[in-house]
C-alpha cells in the first residue's frame, strides 16, 4: 500500500484535487502568492519603504490607470506565448528551460527581416512570413536538445540552458554585425515603421498579438487535454516506458514537444518586436522565459489558470516599473517576488503532501 | 550479546489501525532464538503491518514490544537495527550500481569513514555463516536475484546476528534459489538466530519452520508449537492451517487449491486442433540484448487458435525478450514471425495490435500502466488516436469514459470511478484492468507474462479464469510463468526456456513436471 502511494507525483494529486476539492486547489494557488506578498512586504520594510504604499501604487499603475492597464495587457503577449510553450513541454515531461534563447533569436531575426520585407509585400504577408520564420527559428533552436534527448537520453535541463546562453549571445552577434543598422549610434536592427507594426485594438497600444497569445494558450490547453497528440505527449511525460510498451513513437513525440515549445517561445519574440518595439537593440534580454516557469507551475500547467496568473504578474511588473521610478524600489524587486513565490509554492506543496499522507496513513 | 532467556522478541497486545481497517488487532506473539517461526496468512491478514512495526517503519497504536525482555519503542529502521532486528523485504532494496561491500557499508553513520578492512572482515564472517560465496567487489546489479537476497540478508545481520525477518523471501526466487535460501536459514537457526518467515506458501512453511502462527484479519487465529508440528505430517498441517486461515468460508476449496498449488490441478487438455494452420508462428528468431539481458537464440514455436502454450523457465532465460519480440516491442536480429501466414516481422506494436496480437507485461507499474492517469486512460492506453474514441484528432472523453464504465462493471474492477488514478488501486485491480485491456474483443493472440505474479489468491484465480476463458473463445495464448503449477493448470503444451533457447516443448501429461524440471536446469534436452 505504502509503496503504491509513493508512485503519485504531487502534480497528479493536484489534478485530483482540482476536480474534487475546488476550494483546496484555490488555496494552494492563493496561499503562496499571499505569503510571497507578505514576506516581500517585510523586505520592503527592511529597505525603509512602506509596503502598503508600494503595493497600492503597483495596483494603481498596473491595473487601475488606463495607460498602465494597457501596458499590462501588452506585456502579457510575450509572457503568454512562452507560457503556452512551457505548458506543452512540461506536460510532456520535458524541461525546456531554453525559452529565452528561442525567444531572443526569433526576435532578432524577425527584427532584421520585417523592415526588409515591409516595403516589398502586403502587410499581412509580412506578418505571416515573420511569424512562420519566428516559429521555425524557435523550433530549430530546440532541435539540438531534442536530438540529444531522443537519441541519447541526455538531460534536457542542461542542454536547453546551454542552448539558451548560446542563443542569447548569438542573437547579440547577429545584431552587432550582420543586422546592425549603421544609421544609429547604438547597435540595433533597422526599425519597422510604426504603421507597419501589428494592428492595434480600439486605438489603444494593445495590439492584436495579445489576442493571438490568448488563442495560443487556449489552443495549447485544448491540444493537451482533448487531442490524441496531447494525450500521447502526456503519456510520454508521465511514464516513458509505458509509452514504449503501448507502441508510441517516443523519439518523434519528444521532437514534437521540444519543437512546439520552441516555436511558441519564438512567436513570443515575434509579437514583442512586431507589436511593441519595431527594432531590437543589442544586449536586450528581458529574460521572460525563466520568469514564466514558476507562473506556469503555480497554474498547474492549466491554460486558463496560466492566463490569470500571467495577468497578475504583468500587473506587478508594469506597476513595479513605475514604482521603481517613483518610490525608489529597485525594479528587480519583481524578481524577488518571483523567487519568494517559488519558495512558498514548494513549501505549500510539501506541507500539503505531508498533511495528505498523515490523513491517509 | 548475552541472552538471558531464549526469548528474542515478545509482542504484547499490539494493535494498529488504519482508516477503516484494524490491521493488527490485539496481537501477542513470541519469537525465540534458534527457531524459524512462520507467519502465515492471506494478503491483508496483517503480516506486513506486523513486520513494519518490528522493523521500525510503523509504530503500534497500543501494546508493547519487548526485545530481550526489555520494553522498547522502535521509531525508525535504524533503532530497529540497533536492537539487532534486521529485515529482508520482498523486493530487493540495494543500489545496483554499487558493489556488494559498498552496499553493506551504506548503513554506517555519515560521519564515519568507510573502514574497508573491517567491513571486509565482517563480510567474510557473514559469508562463512551463510556459507555463500559472493565476490565483495561485484556490482550488485550483476548478481542473480537469489544472490542479491543473500546480500540483503548480510545487510540485515550486519550489526549482529539477532533477529532476521524475511518477508515473502521466496516469491522472487527460482527453485534453486529457494533451495539455497532454505540452507542459509537452517544455518542461521543453528547459530541461534531468531528467524521470522512471512509467507503464504504452506509447503515452504511446513518444510522449513519450527513453529507456525496464522493471522487472519489482523488477529492471531492459531499457532502450532514445535512439539506438535514435529508429530504432524504435511497434509495434516496444511489442513489445520487452511481451516485457521479461512474459517470454512464460502469458496474455501478453490482458494485452498490455489494456495497449495494443489497436488492434482485439473490439467487442461487441448480443445485446439493442431492440424489447423498456426495463428502465430515464430521461426529461427534471435535477438541482441544489452548487458544483463538474456537474448534469444534460434526460437521456433507455433500457437494454434484456442491453444494455451506455456513457457516455463528460470527467470532471466530470455522469457521477456520472447514476449516483447512477439508483441512487436523489440526488433529481431534474425528470423521471422508470421501471423496467419503473413510476415509481420517488421511491424511494430500498434500494427500488431490491430491484427489482434496483445501483450500483458509482467511489469504492471513499470510499463503496463501510467499510474498518474485514470483507469479509463489506462484502458485505452494502447489505442490512443484510434476510432471510435477519436474523431479526427479530437478525444471523445464521453465515449472513453462510457466504455471504461462498462469494462469496469464487466470485469469487476473495484475502483471508485473510471476517473480514479489507476495507481490508487490495489495490485489485483490494476491487473484486472490490464487483463481487460489485453483480452478485449478482436484479440486472437495473447501473451501473458507472469499474469499472477504478486497477486493474492482471489485475484490469481480471477486472472487464470480470464486466461482460460480467452482460450475457449479461440485466442491463441502464450503464458509465461515461473510457477510450474500455474502452467500445469492452464496449458496444453509447455515449452521450456534455458539460456535464450527453447530447449523443449512437451505435452502437459502426467510426469510433465519432472521433464520440465530437468529441462529448466539445463540437465536435459528434449
Amino acid at each position: 500500500m505504502i509503496r503504491e502511494r509513493e508512485n503519485h507525483t504531487p502534480l497528479a494529486e493536484a489534478r485530483d484535487n482540482i476536480v474534487g476539492e475546488g476550494a483546496m486547489a484555490a488555496a494552494r494557488i492563493m496561499l503562496p502568492i499571499l505569503l510571497a506578498l507578505i514576506v516581500g512586504g517585510l523586505i520592503l520594510i527592511a529597505l525603509g519603504k512602506n509596503p502598503i504604499e508600494y503595493y497600492w501604487y503597483v495596483i494603481r499603475r498596473g491595473l487601475l490607470s488606463p495607460t498602465g492597464f494597457q501596458a499590462t495587457i501588452v506585456r502579457m503577449a510575450p509572457l503568454l506565448f512562452i507560457a503556452a510553450g512551457l505548458i506543452v513541454s512540461f506536460r510532456a515531461g520535458i524541461w525546456n528551460l531554453g525559452t529565452d534563447g528561442q525567444f531572443l533569436l526569433a526576435a532578432a531575426i524577425v527584427a532584421a527581416l520585417s523592415p526588409v520585407l515591409s516595403p516589398i509585400m502586403p502587410i499581412w504577408l509580412v506578418f505571416v512570413v515573420c511569424f512562420s520564420v519566428a516559429a521555425a527559428v524557435g523550433a530549430g533552436w530546440a532541435l539540438i536538445p531534442a536530438f540529444l534527448k531522443a537519441n541519447y537520453g541526455i538531460n534536457e535541463i542542461i542542454t536547453t540552458l546551454m542552448m539558451t546562453f548560446l542563443g542569447i549571445s548569438f542573437a547579440n552577434v547577429l545584431i552587432k554585425i550582420p543586422f546592425n543598422d549603421p544609421s544609429t549610434t547604438v547597435p540595433q536592427t533597422a526599425t519597422l515603421a510604426v504603421e507597419d507594426r501589428l494592428p492595434r485594438l480600439f486605438d489603444t497600444p494593445v495590439h492584436i498579438g495579445v489576442v493571438l497569445a490568448v488563442v495560443a494558450v487556449i489552443g495549447v490547453h485544448v491540444m493537451m487535454t482533448r487531442t490524441s497528440l496531447g494525450l500521447k505527449l502526456q503519456i510520454v511525460g508521465a511514464n516513458p516506458r509505458a509509452a514504449i510498451h503501448a507502441g508510441l513513437k517516443v523519439p518523434l513525440l519528444t521532437y514534437a514537444a521540444f519543437c512546439i515549445s520552441g516555436a511558441l517561445a519564438g512567436l513570443g519574440g515575434a509579437v514583442e518586436i512586431l507589436g511593441v518595439w519595431g527594432t531590437m537593440r543589442a544586449d536586450w534580454n528581458p529574460a521572460y522565459g525563466l520568469l514564466v516557469v514558476p507562473l506556469v507551475f503555480l497554474a498547474r500547467f492549466h491554460g486558463i489558470g496560466s492566463i490569470a496568473i500571467v495577468l497578475f504578474f504583468a500587473i506587478l511588473m508594469i506597476g513595479g516599473e513605475s514604482a521603481s521610478r517613483r518610490l525608489g524600489v529597485p525594479q528587480s524587486y519583481t524578481l524577488v517576488l518571483v523567487a519568494l513565490l517559488l519558495i512558498f509554492m514548494a513549501l505549500v506543496e510539501f506541507l500539503d503532501h505531508r498533511w495528505r499522507r498523515m490523513k491517509t496513513s | 550479546m548475552t541472552r538471558k532467556s531464549n526469548l528474542a522478541i515478545e509482542l504484547e497486545n499490539i494493535s494498529k489501525a488504519f482508516p477503516g481497517v484494524l490491521a493488527s488487532d490485539d496481537v501477542s506473539l513470541q519469537f525465540r532464538y534458534g527457531e524459524i517461526h512462520a507467519l502465515l496468512g492471506e494478503n491483508g491478514a496483517g503480516k506486513s503491518t506486523l513486520i513494519s512495526m518490528l522493523s521500525g517503519l510503523l509504530q503500534p497504536d497500543r501494546g508493547q514490544i519487548f526485545v530481550n525482555g526489555e520494553a522498547v519503542a522502535l521509531h525508525s529502521p535504524r533503532e530497529s537495527l540497533d536492537q539487532g532486528i534486521g529485515t529482508v523485504f520482498q523486493h530487493v532494496l540495494l543500489v545496483p550500481t554499487l558493489s556488494v561491500i559498498e552496499n553493506l557499508m551504506l548503513g554506517g553513520g555519515w560521519r564515519q569513514r568507510f573502514d574497508r578492512a573491517a567491513s571486509l572482515k565482517r563480510f567474510e564472517e557473514l559469508s562463512d555463516l551463510l556459507a555463500v560465496a559472493i565476490g565483495p567487489d561485484v556490482a550488485v546489479g550483476e548478481l542473480s536475484l537469489g544472490q542479491q537476497q543473500q546480500v540483503e540478508i548480510m545487510r540485515a545481520l550486519w550489526r549482529g546476528e539477532g533477529v532476521l525477518i524475511l518477508d515473502e523471501p521466496t516469491s522472487m526466487l527460482t527453485q534453486q534459489g529457494v533451495h539455497e535460501l532454505s540452507q542459509v536459514m537452517r544455518r542461521l537457526r543453528e547459530n541461534r538466530v531468531a528467524l521470522i518467515f512471512v509467507t503464504h506458501k504452506l509447503r515452504e512453511a511446513y518444510n522449513l519452520c519450527d513453529r507456525i502462527s496464522v493471522l487472519r484479519l489482523g488477529r492471531v487465529v492459531g499457532s502450532i508449537a514445535p512439539e506438535r508440528l514435529l508429530g504432524m505430517n504435511e497434509q495434516e498441517t496444511i489442513d489445520e492451517v487452511i481451516s485457521m486461515m479461512f474459517a470454512r468460508e464460502e469458496g474455501h476449496d478453490r482458494d485452498a487449491e490455489v494456495l497449495l498449488a494443489s497436488g492434482s490441478p485439473k490439467r487442461r487438455r487441448t480443445a485446439a486442433d493442431p492440424s489447423t494452420p498456426a495463428v502465430l508462428s515464430v521461426s529461427n528468431v534471435a535477438t541482441t540484448g544489452r548487458a544483463g539481458e538474456c537474448p534469444l537464440r534460434d526460437i521456433n514455436l507455433d500457437v494454434h487458435a484456442g491453444e494455451v502454450l506455456g513457457i516455463a523457465g528460470i527467470d532471466g532465460n530470455g522469457q521477456k525478450h520472447l514476449a516483447e519480440v512477439i508483441a512487436g516491442q523489440r526488433p529481431v536480429s534474425s528470423g521471422m514471425i508470421r501471423h496467419n501466414d503473413i510476415d509481420i516481422t517488421g511491424q511494430k506494436v500498434p500494427a500488431r495490435r490491430r491484427l489482434g496480437i496483445n501483450y500483458l507485461t509482467d511489469e504492471r507499474l513499470g510499463e503496463g500502466t501510467v499510474t498518474t492517469h485514470s483507469v479509463a486512460t489506462n484502458l485505452i492506453l494502447k489505442a490512443i488516436g484510434e476510432a471510435p474514441h477519436w474523431r479526427w484528432w479530437l478525444t471523445r472523453w464521453g465515449s472513453i469514459h462510457a466504455e471504461a464504465r462498462r469494462i469496469i462493471r464487466d470485469h469487476d474492477i473495484r475502483t471508485p470511478s473510471e476517473t480514479t488514478l489507476i495507481g490508487r488501486l490495489s495490485g489485483g485491480n490494476i491487473q484486472k484492468t490490464l487483463l481487460a485491456r489485453e483480452t478485449s474483443v478482436g484479440v486472437n493472440v495473447a501473451i501473458f507474462n507472469k499474469p499472477t505474479h504478486g497477486l493474492d489468491m482471489q485475484n490469481t484465480r480471477f486472472a487464470r479464469d480470464r486466461i482460460r476463458d480467452g482460450a475457449i473463445r479461440g485466442i491463441a495464448t502464450i503464458v509465461i510463468s515461473t510457477e510450474l503449477d500455474e502452467l500445469i493448470e492452464l496449458c496444453d503444451r509447455i515449452g521450456v526456456m534455458y539460456q535464450g533457447r527453447l530447449v523443449g516443448v512437451i505435452d502437459n501429461d502426467e510426469g510433465a513436471e519432472k521433464k520440465i524440471g530437468l529441462l529448466m536446469t539445463g540437465a536435459a534436452t528434449a
